[in-house]
């Protein structure tokens, strides 16, 4: 996020676009719905009648994977109608005039064509987030998990860019994490093309920074990405593999083929607190502790550090990640010596600067968002105050580009997955806390009741839902969040897995995230 | 803003408009009893505890619905104010189990305090109490609603804070009740926002149940672990068992948590746990019989950097790969790199950031 | 001679309900059948009107001929047809049919302001209304005043709120119109909850437009361009005939766009309270008017500077707008001409109890009690004692005997604690137990609290329940003591009017009636009203073994043979009193 949870409450509008707050960020919607008390208006753009439609101003029902079309159609009429920040736009941006020729075309007419959503909406929207100079976007999975993912993101920044909604409190662009830690996990380093703090592997310079504080030389060429892993293990370039708290054989496109691809590799290491669907196949399980377990940081969304404290002692002879890590890396040749999490942290603040402020002292009570350079800083509650780390921001065209896989006539759903309330990614946790399993502990599939007529299901009918990949036999929950010809899986079920249907050759080219939001599929009774 | 004069018991201090003179007495220290009093939600007025005299005013005040005006002289104790707060309580212990022994809440319970500060051992009020045989089936929160005084909290923050307005008054005079829409089970988001601002029994845990209870109770402060919001949490454990899962109101989420936050923390204790190291005995001629056996850290360990350091010298270390977690902690995650790019030697690293 | 003949039926829902409807109709037909206009050359109005206040009296029939008013009382069907021949075409009335010297009587004392169209027009035709000079009011306001000048004209009159607190009408809507705000609102309330009140369903059903037009001039005054009355569901036929007055005076341009083009809009919309006594407060009609569960909130802010969504609102209570027309027609010196120093003007009450004439009355403030009750109400029924008049509904309290000279007003009323009330008033005889009285009222009031501060919710229930003791024989000692002091905190403590006021009966029975509780705590009701304190038994020299309450008693404690005296089985009997009522010889004897 550029800007921070509390600021919220301060915003005039709010776009949530691909994002369902209510459910999957339930505390960050306690928030939006503070700002809708104090009078913010909220738009709400999802294949899905999400909760927060509850709140919503306007509800743009577009269809899966156009989100591109629909904010490159908010660009055009804010442009049109005049509502664009020439100021902001002339100060920090560059490239403008080129993006504008992009969007032209885009208009309420061709957009509505593509999205489903009513013209009229199209531009009250434009208006609304066009005329706020309090705006803020919210997005999470529903915008990057596409094959057109990062032009999605690009496209909600352009947003941001001519309103000028950026660099100041309650606007922004803001993804909303999924996990507790996938912010801090990225800031740590566990990406294959960057060190901790987003430095890259591929320059000299870095790399020769990092050997003279780790004392190792190290590779010149980024890695592979977690999906291009699965791939490589299946080619055969991948012999070992070490994972860590992951469990991909549930939450990876296609599980047949990762189970394929895991089984492909000589040797496989799974570190995890459960037996879980991946520790299955591994060669070596290690006990690990949870997070009630041990000391440490997480990072939330806003880049906030917080602590985490051990609050029990592990089962048995489970033990923390970072004394199993030490021991496994001393085996390998290379001592690493920490007496604490504390000075795992340390360290981490010296290797990046952003960091280099916060201390385990400073955030006993209150965590602190990074950047934090220095002990007094008082870290950093939105981003790009005082301009952009670049100078000028280059404004990126984005054009629209359909799903990989469309509907057709032996599959005419699409079908979308994601989170409910209740449960959380891959369920090791969750659908061991029994009130939870009592609740939502069924798979189901959601569809809409004009679908559900056409077909002649009925709630609670068992339907089979079949894709190109596999089929799996599910509940039927007939239901007006879902809109005619989309339906909804949520992930977490292995036994009636959502990801045994999704699409694993459709990744974004850059980011490569699976399509997990579009899939082309059929239903049977 | 402009500012307004007001002297409580005597003290003076200066205000903003529109502040109660419930918080500009907290303001200055001035203890006031309240029960349907929460600063995160609009003023009720109901308990009638915060009753203050204001001079120029006939009849004592709720302090929590009362604006400061400029030059207000507020007396927040005296013996009448006393002896109705003394009535007021009195009246809602009459129609209370007060059966505190049993409580899950006693020691944690608002009432029970004030009972105790305003010594109330015998009540004047004795007469017909609530009963409710029906028990509301949800499997999160336990709902003894005789033990509800109608503070109204619980209406309040399911509407004003989590906009989902599950429950609400029914019924009339004596019989008046808070519950969802025709008696049913409770079925909303279960985010038990209503058990963290009940000031009595009336709205717990199911899971709580007789896990212990405050006095017993050790709190440690942490961060959430399921989605990247960051809630803090405070874990509650007694006998290394985490029993239950607060959060403090003031956290910078104001104490309100989700279902996931609030009550699912059960795993931590699941037997399910892993608790030993792991290695599989392969079955040459079928993989689906192959089984784990128990190893010592010392095995495993050693067992995994022969086999890793085999596949290094052989296929060089690109031929390896780690996923990293994000669950884990930062430092973690950071020596989790560390140790894929340091000691094996190789970038291939990553986590589910996508997924 | 007799060309022009006017006939008007009550329709009230008294009058509807003792036949109204089926007596109008009568006269249509015979009308039409004996073909009158055409046969006699008399040319003949019919017209329903509102109540007139001897309800009791219903179905009432005026028949005016030759510019003279006969009344015809206990009206039925059947009887028309008597008085079309021998009055509407003879000419002569027929007078054993017509009202006595007590209806006569019941009217000399009164003063109909808010009433005084009331009974004599058609509420349902705008016309008949404006015949008599509605909308005047509103015309000459809109022409002719400034909004100060309207609110100077009420505050001058010394009008006060007719709801109960009788708070100054001028002074209330200066403090909306001063307060700042895009929106403000009028509300008219037509809770009329109090038991046995009728006074502002019978304004509404009798003369809606008084309340529209009071409430148009209300608006201009404060500046409100959304008014809402907010009237109880249970009054269907004063909500028809006001749906129907909104509409008609919508087409004519009292309300709407741009009233008498001064650039004014003004539109009233109806909303329907679901039964809850609560909602004629006004803090908890307005959470009722926003959908919410009608409950109170604490004062400060009050309405007219936080009302109905967050907006300043005038609250004002249904006769209190009827007046508003009147006085601005006929000024505030006349207006004020009325009353004495602090209330000025008249007041509706509900008279009911054990007078002889019940019904709905109209008199000038400061008229004494004894007058009401002697002279209007025409005295006790069956010559018996007059014990006490309960005056303010359920809030209200009790005046002795002793105090019947007193005036009629808020601060007289107030003084021996009581209240003017929203204008119940029950005249209670020696038959009436005091303590009973004050049960019954707390009981009402106790069910309708709406849960939400403690003393009211629970305070009352408790109070309820010692009474209920004390009225069963087994009060105890110290339970007055406990009574005054639970009811003087309870009046202290709780948020709004109903709590505040719901212990009044009890205080003010204690009050002047402290010996009827004292006696109950020796086991006696003075009044032998408190059945299960009674034991009954049989008077043998008076009974005939008629087997009477041998028959009517159902748990079976009286046995006696044929004709000879019964015996009652004190453990048996569960004193339900069957027995009593049934014995045609007074063999029953109770204690």
């Amino acid at each position: 996020m550029t800007n921070s949870i509390r600021e919220i409450e301060g915003n005039e509008v709010i776009f949530i676009i691909g994002s369902n707050t209510k459910e999957t960020h339930p505390v960050i919607a306690n928030r939006m719905i503070k700002a809708y008390r104090n009078g913010a208006k909220i738009i709400v753009a999802d294949p899905r009648r999400v909760p927060m439609t509850r709140f919503s101003e306007l509800f743009l029902n577009l269809k899966p994977g156009t989100d591109v079309a629909l904010l490159n159609g908010i660009a055009h009429v804010i442009l049109k109608e005049g509502l664009h920040n020439k100021e902001f736009i002339n100060n920090r941006t560059e490239g403008f005039d080129e993006w504008k020729k992009s969007v032209e075309d885009f208009t309420p007419d061709y957009v509505e064509k593509i999205t489903g959503v009513d013209r009229g909406d199209i531009i009250k929207a434009a208006k609304l987030y066009g005329s706020s100079q309090r705006a803020g976007i919210f997005y999470t999975m529903g915008i990057t998990q596409h094959t057109c993912g990062t032009d999605n993101v690009n496209a909600v920044a352009n947003l941001a860019l001519i309103t000028g909604n950026i660099g100041k409190p309650s606007a922004g662009i803001n993804p909303l994490r999924g996990q507790n830690n996938v912010q801090g996990a990225s800031d740590a380093g566990c990406m294959p093309n960057v060190y901790p703090g987003y430095q890259r592997v591929d320059l000299p310079d870095i790399k020769h920074k990092f050997e003279s504080a780790w004392g190792a030389s190290l590779s010149p060429h980024a890695g592979l990405k977690s999906t291009e892993m699965i791939p490589a293990a299946l080619d055969g370039k991948l012999k070992g593999l070490y994972i860590m708290g992951e469990n991909p054989v549930i939450t990876d496109p296609n599980i047949e083929h990762t189970i394929k691809a895991l089984n492909a590799v000589e040797f496989l290491v799974v570190q995890d607190i459960f037996m879980t669907e991946t520790a299955e196949l591994a060669d070596v399980v290690l006990p690990a502790a949870c997070f009630a377990e041990k000391d440490g940081t997480f990072s939330n969304t806003e880049r906030k550090v917080q602590r985490v404290r051990k609050a029990v002692i592990p089962p048995e002879e489970a033990r923390d990640d970072i004394s199993i890590i030490m021991e496994l890396s001393k085996r390998l040749g290379y001592n690493m010596e920490y007496n604490s999490p504390e000075e795992v942290f340390e360290e981490f603040g010296k290797v990046w600067p952003a960091l280099a402020g916060i201390t385990y002292g400073r955030i006993e009570k209150h965590g602190i968002q990074w950047p934090c350079p220095t002990k007094n800083h008082p870290g950093t509650t939105y981003l790009y105050k005082g301009g952009f780390p670049r100078g000028k921001v280059h404004f990126t065209p984005t054009a629209y580009t359909p799903p990989a896989e469309i509907t057709d006539s032996d599959y005419p759903f699409i079908l979308t997955t994601g989170r409910n309330l209740f449960q959380y990614h891959s369920g090791s946790m969750t659908r061991r806390v029994k009130p939870i399993e009592t609740h939502a502990g069924e798979p189901y599939v959601e569809i809409s009741p004009s679908d559900a007529k056409g077909l002649d299901i009925k709630d609670g009918d068992m339907v089979k839902v079949i894709s190109r990949r596999g089929n799996i036999k599910i509940k039927a929950r007939v239901t007006k969040k879902a809109s005619k010809g989309v339906i909804f899986i949520p992930m977490h079920y292995s036994e009636a897995a959502a990801n045994m249907l999704t699409n694993d050759k459709a990744l974004d080219k850059h980011a490569k995230t699976p399509e997990f939001k579009v899939c082309a599929a059929k239903i049977e009774k | 803003m402009k500012k307004l004069k007001v002297t409580i018991d005597g003290k003076t201090i200066e205000v903003p408009e529109n502040t109660t003179v419930l918080d500009a007495a907290r303001m200055l220290d001035i203890q006031i009893p309240t029960l349907c009093h929460h600063p995160k939600l609009t003023p009720f007025g109901g308990c009638r505890l915060c009753i203050v005299e204001i001079k120029g005013i006939p009849r004592p005040v709720t302090s929590c619905t009362t604006p400061v005006s400029d030059g207000m002289e507020v007396t927040t104790s005296s013996p009448q104010i006393e002896d109705l707060r003394k009535t007021v309580l009195e009246l809602i212990l009459s129609d209370h189990p007060n059966d505190c022994m049993v409580c899950e809440k006693a020691g944690d319970c608002t009432l029970q305090e004030l009972a105790y500060f305003y010594g109330i051992r015998e009540n004047r009020f004795g007469g017909e109490r609530r009963v409710y045989a029906k028990r509301d089936g949800n499997p999160f929160i336990e709902r003894d609603m005789e033990k509800c005084i109608l503070c109204g909290r619980c209406v309040k923050v399911c509407d004003e804070v989590q906009g989902v307005g599950a429950i609400d008054f029914t019924y009339r005079g004596f019989k008046s009740k808070i519950c969802p829409p025709y008696e049913k089970d409770l079925n909303c988001e279960f985010c038990g926002q209503c058990v963290a601002v009940c000031p009595t029994g009336a709205l717990t845990g199911k899971q709580w149940s007789l896990r212990g209870r405050q006095k017993d109770i050790k709190e440690i402060d942490t961060t959430c672990p399921y989605c990247g919001t960051g809630c803090n949490i405070t874990l509650h454990v007694r006998r290394n068992e985490v029993v239950r899962i607060t959060s403090r109101e003031d956290t910078w989420n104001e104490g309100w948590l989700c279902v996931k936050g609030r009550f699912g923390y059960k795993f931590i204790n699941s037997p399910d746990r892993l608790k030993k190291p792991l290695i599989r005995i392969k079955d040459r001629s079928n993989s689906l019989n192959d089984i784990f056996r128990e190893a010592s850290w010392d095995e495993a360990l050693d067992y995994i950097a022969t086999r890793l350091n085999e596949i290094k010298s052989k296929h060089g270390a690109d031929a390896i790969g780690g996923l990293s977690s994000a669950r884990c902690t930062n430092e973690e995650n950071y020596l989790f790199q560390k140790l894929m790019r340091a000691a094996v030697g190789t970038n291939n690293v990553d986590h589910c950031a996508r997924l | 001679m007799n060309k022009n003949i006017t006939i008007q039926v009550c329709m009230g829902t008294g009058g509807i309900a003792a036949g109204g409807l089926e007596v109008l109709d009568a006269f249509e037909s015979l009308m039409k059948e004996k073909n009158i206009p055409a046969e006699f050359k008399k040319e003949c109005s019919m017209h329903k009107v509102g109540c007139r206040g001897l309800c009791a009296r219903d179905v009432l029939v005026d028949v005016i001929a030759d510019n003279r008013r006969t009344i015809y009382q206990y009206i039925k069907p059947e009887m028309v047809e008597r008085i079309v021949d021998e009055h509407v075409v003879g000419g002569n009335p027929v007078s054993e049919w017509q009202v006595d010297e007590d209806y006569h009587k019941f009217h000399e004392k009164q003063v109909k302001v808010v009433l005084s169209d009331c009974g004599n027009i058609d509420p349902e035709d705008i016309n008949a209304y404006m015949a008599v000079d509605g909308y005047k009011a509103v015309e000459k306001v809109f022409t002719s005043m400034t909004p100060e000048e309207v609110i100077d004209m009420m505050k001058k009159s010394g009008l006060r709120g007719r709801g109960g607190a009788g708070f100054p009408t001028g002074v209330k809507w200066e403090a909306c119109r001063k307060a700042e705000a895009s929106q403000k609102y009028i509300i008219c309330n037509a809770d009329e909850g109090d038991p046995g009140a009728f006074m502002d369903r019978a304004v509404i059903e009798g003369n809606p437009h008084a309340v529209i037009e009071g409430m148009v001039i209300g608006a201009y005054a404060i500046g409100a361009s959304k008014g809402y009355v907010y009237i109880r569901a249970e009054y269907p036929l004063a909500v028809e005939r006001l749906k129907k007055a909104i509409k008609d005076a919508k087409e004519r341009g009292f309300l709407g766009k741009n009233i008498f083009g001064k650039g004014f809009d003004f539109d009233i919309k109806i909303k329907l309270g679901a039964g809850a006594f609560v909602c004629g407060e006004e803090t908890a009609l307005i959470a009722s008017i926003e959908g919410q569960r009608g409950m109170p909130r604490a004062k400060p802010p009050f309405p007219v500077h936080r009302g109905l969504w967050g907006k300043p609102t005038v609250i004002n209570n249904v006769e209190t707008l009827a007046n508003i027309p009147y006085i601005i027609k006929k000024g505030h010196e006349w207006f004020s001409s009325y009353g004495t120093e602090k209330s000025k003007g008249t007041k509706v009450f509900a008279l009911t109890g054990k007078v002889k004439n019940t019904g709905l009355i109209e008199v000038p403030m400061g008229i004494t009690l004894r007058e009401i009750i002697y002279d209007i109400g025409g005295g006790i029924e069956g010559g018996k004692a007059l014990k006490a008049v309960q005056t303010g509904g359920p809030s209200g309290g009790c005046i002795t005997p002793d105090m019947l000279d007193i005036n009629v007003d808020y601060e007289s009323l107030a003084k021996v604690g009581s209240i003017v009330g929203s204008g119940g008033m029950i005249a209670l005889d020696e038959d009436d137990c005091m303590v009973n009285v004050a049960k019954y009222f707390l009981q009402f009031t106790q069910s309708e609290s709406c849960g939400k501060c403690v003393p009211c919710r629970i305070g009352t229930k408790r109070l309820l329940e010692i009474m209920d003791r004390i009225t069963k024989g087994s009060g105890r000692q110290g339970d007055i003591e406990l009574l005054e002091k639970l009811s003087s905190d309870i009046k202290a403590a709780s948020l709004c009017g109903l709590g505040q006021t719901a212990p009044n009966p009890v205080l003010s029975t204690i009050k002047y009636f402290r010996e009827e509780y004292e006696a109950h705590l020796q086991g006696k009701c003075p009044a032998k009203a408190c059945r299960e304190m009674l034991t009954y038994h049989i008077i043998e020299e008076f009974c005939k073994g008629c087997g009477a309450c041998l028959r009517a008693c159902p748990a079976g404690a009286i046995t006696g043979e044929k004709k000879k005296p019964h015996k009652i089985a004190p453990e048996i009997c569960i004193k339900c009193g069957a027995c009593f009522d049934v014995c045609k010889f007074k063999a029953v004897g109770k204690e």
